[in-house]
């Protein structure tokens, strides 16, 4: 009788931890605000070529304006498998050395004259908005001459930026809704009026390595954490193991 | 050795003592189950809080201008010290799943009855400073969820009369969480709360040595003692639950390496993306939201629509869990014995409070449009299953003394020994 008593606490008590274990993952991955239904980046930090291409556009396409004062070139070359020489001689433009971290040239003062708000640090930009969002935003510019600078973007309206890649994409233009009851039109799609120096293929893997180099920049750590994770959780997997046989070996004079 | 033993034993008085009373000759009951793992995992999560906690300080800047440019520093230039940064984060959050279990057991297994009314009352108190421990150091990155949660969790205070403005501004130091802010809630941090936290679960530990461990029957073992004035359902603490407590330390700090090395954030609820934003004071995060630890309790200020009603049923929700003990009038302790009613009500209970900590979380919206479409009225849906939630929440108590007192509950048997064992 007590069995049945104890199977059915038991019971109650793996359904709770299940619905604990489930509240957790089954919370649309926590970007609900500004990733909400954007598409998988499918970034892959561990593709060493992807981070070193996504290093080369950031270097020549973003750091004019958008500095990541949390990593040092040093901590580039290490973490990227780069050697100093390489790292000073292609992705260093401001002279900055070796052991300092990439500041962008541009004076902050006169970035908030040019765009009204200085850009932002892009360090951790991955940690706050998500890879989705960073890959999402790269591909959602179009030309709309109701901006100061030309461009608009669907992810993030009326944002400061002008679009730097457009060499690369080409220039997009928004296919509207028509207006309704007084509301503003609202972007349908977007179509490549003019094409750029890729094929949306290649600017498809452009974005993605960009946004693997941000990914990897916002959590440098995951390399080496996820190198080294295996091997502690099989030590402690053995520590368990040795913990139980002598618990056992003890435990077999209580009755 | 056994020199040295003597020696020391005969310069230390009441060390030896000490240990015989509280490891070797202190008699558990042999048939601790899975829920008896939690405690000791407390203490294992506190010192390890401790002991990050102090090589984090030495590369710490409590300022508001310094501190979320020093956490990056240990977190990139600091050998090893994403490693020590995030053993404190998942400890803080595994602190709380482990107090949660805890406190569970205690409710299932009726821990908290005569004679442990004071071993519960010293746990709700270290409930209550942890929280406040891990709130303040939730401030101390200085991201903008810092920021704002500081700011939405002190504005709290201005709820009581006369003096709550004042009040707000005496706490923070300022009229916005602002330098003086981060230095206070630094030293609470680091040196006051711990303090407390230690000098309560030694009087936790004192209390519950005293009266002797509660277990899965809800038995006295001490009624039943041999000729060697041991209790017979006993077994001395060390070896047995120190090794028994070691399996347990090596499955946990599996599931804690698992998160440290593969997931540290968790998907954002051990570590909030908000949070990768330096405080702003111009910029509002879309949801202000506590951590997820907090959002049972949180979603019961949110859904009561005065501020001040809200402020008192906050309160009043962990109040009233000091009171267990006085509530529940029923002689049975283990809910194996005790009646289907109890059996329901718990359940319901520990349910209720997973499903208020969703709403805290602001997950309920996505929710609601997955089930009732995306026109349905998310607040007015959100509002009645919220508050359907904290009326069950207070309903377990209010159920618990009526089913008790009016003696409604039909008790089985309990029997004199314990029935099972690891």
């Amino acid at each position: 009788m007590h069995k049945s008593i104890r199977r059915a606490a038991m019971r109650t008590l793996t359904t709770l931890l299940l619905a604990l274990a489930t509240a957790f993952v089954a919370s649309p991955s926590a970007f609900a605000e500004e990733g909400g239904g954007l598409p998988n980046a499918n970034v892959n930090v561990h593709d060493q070529g992807s981070l070193q291409r996504g290093a080369r556009l950031y270097m020549n396409y973003c750091v004019g304006c958008h500095s990541l004062k949390y990593l040092r070139y040093s901590q580039m070359a290490e973490g990227l498998g780069l050697t100093e020489k390489q790292v000073m001689d292609n992705l260093n433009f401001t002279g900055a050395k070796f052991g300092e971290p990439i500041v962008s040239a541009m004076p902050e003062a006169d970035a908030e004259k040019w765009f009204g708000k200085a850009p932002p640090d892009l360090s951790l930009e991955v940690s706050a908005k998500g890879a989705d969002w960073v890959a999402a935003y790269l591909k959602s510019f179009y030309l709309d001459p109701a901006t100061n600078s030309g461009w608009n973007n669907t992810v993030f309206p009326n944002v400061a930026m002008p679009f730097p890649l457009w060499q690369l994409q080409g220039e997009q233009a928004a296919v509207m809704n028509p207006a309704e009851n007084g509301q503003p039109a609202t972007v349908k799609e977007l179509e490549l009026a003019h094409p750029g120096s890729m094929t949306p293929a290649q600017y498809d893997q452009a974005v993605r390595d960009l946004t693997a180099f941000l990914t990897w920049v916002s959590a440098p750590d995951e390399l080496v954490r996820s190198h080294i994770g295996a091997w502690v959780v099989l030590y402690l997997v053995l520590f368990t193991l040795f913990a139980l046989v002598l618990k056992k070996e003890y435990w077999k004079d209580v009755h | 050795m056994r020199a040295f033993t003597q020696w020391f034993n005969e310069r230390a008085p009441g060390l030896g003592v000490a240990y015989k009373k509280h490891m070797t000759e202190y008699y558990a009951p042999k048939n601790f189950n899975i829920m008896y793992y939690f405690g000791s995992l407390a203490l294992l999560v506190l010192v390890n809080q401790i002991v990050t906690g102090i090589f984090l300080t030495m590369f710490y800047t409590p300022t508001a201008a310094g501190a979320f440019d020093s956490v990056q520093y240990i977190m990139r230039d600091v050998n090893w010290g994403w490693l020590v940064r995030y053993m404190h984060v998942t400890g803080a959050s595994m602190f709380f799943i482990v107090v949660y279990l805890h406190m569970f057991r205690g409710l299932m297994y009726g821990s908290y009855k005569k004679p442990r009314e004071l071993v519960w009352l010293l746990g709700m108190l270290i409930f209550l400073a942890l929280m406040a421990e891990a709130f303040m150091g939730y401030v101390l990155p200085w991201g903008n969820m810092s920021f704002w949660g500081a700011k939405v969790i002190i504005t709290l205070f201005s709820a009581v009369p006369v003096i709550g403005e004042q009040l707000v501004n005496w706490i923070m130091g300022s009229f916005v969480p602002s330098d003086p802010t981060l230095n206070r809630f630094f030293a609470l941090h680091v040196v006051a709360l711990p303090l407390v936290l230690l000098l309560l679960v030694v009087l936790h530990l004192g209390a519950l040595h005293e009266v002797g461990s509660n277990n899965p029957d809800g038995v006295e073992i001490k009624k039943h003692k041999g000729p060697d004035g041991h209790p017979l359902d006993g077994i001395p603490f060390h070896p047995y639950y120190t090794l028994k407590d070691l399996v347990g330390v090596g499955v946990f700090l599996i599931i804690c390496a698992i998160i440290i090395f593969f997931e540290p954030t968790v998907g954002g609820f051990f570590l909030e993306h908000d949070n990768s934003i330096p405080a702003n004071d111009l910029v509002t995060p879309a949801s202000i939201k506590p951590v997820w630890y907090f959002t049972p309790f949180y979603a019961i200020l949110r859904m009561i629509p005065s501020k001040g009603f809200g402020v008192l049923a906050l309160l009043l929700s962990i109040v009233v869990l000091f009171l267990v003990p006085w509530l529940d009038r029923g002689k049975v302790k283990s809910i194996r014995y005790r009646g289907l009613g109890y059996k329901i009500a718990l359940t319901v209970f520990a349910i209720v409070f997973i499903l208020l900590a969703a709403i805290g979380d602001d997950l309920t919206p996505g929710w609601i449009v997955a089930i009732f479409g995306a026109n349905a009225d998310i607040t007015t849906i959100e509002n009645l299953f919220g508050r359907t939630l904290v009326v069950l929440y207070f309903g377990f108590f209010a159920f618990l003394w009526a089913y008790t007192f009016f003696g409604w509950e039909k008790t089985k048997p309990v029997p004199e020994r314990v029935t099972t064992h690891a």
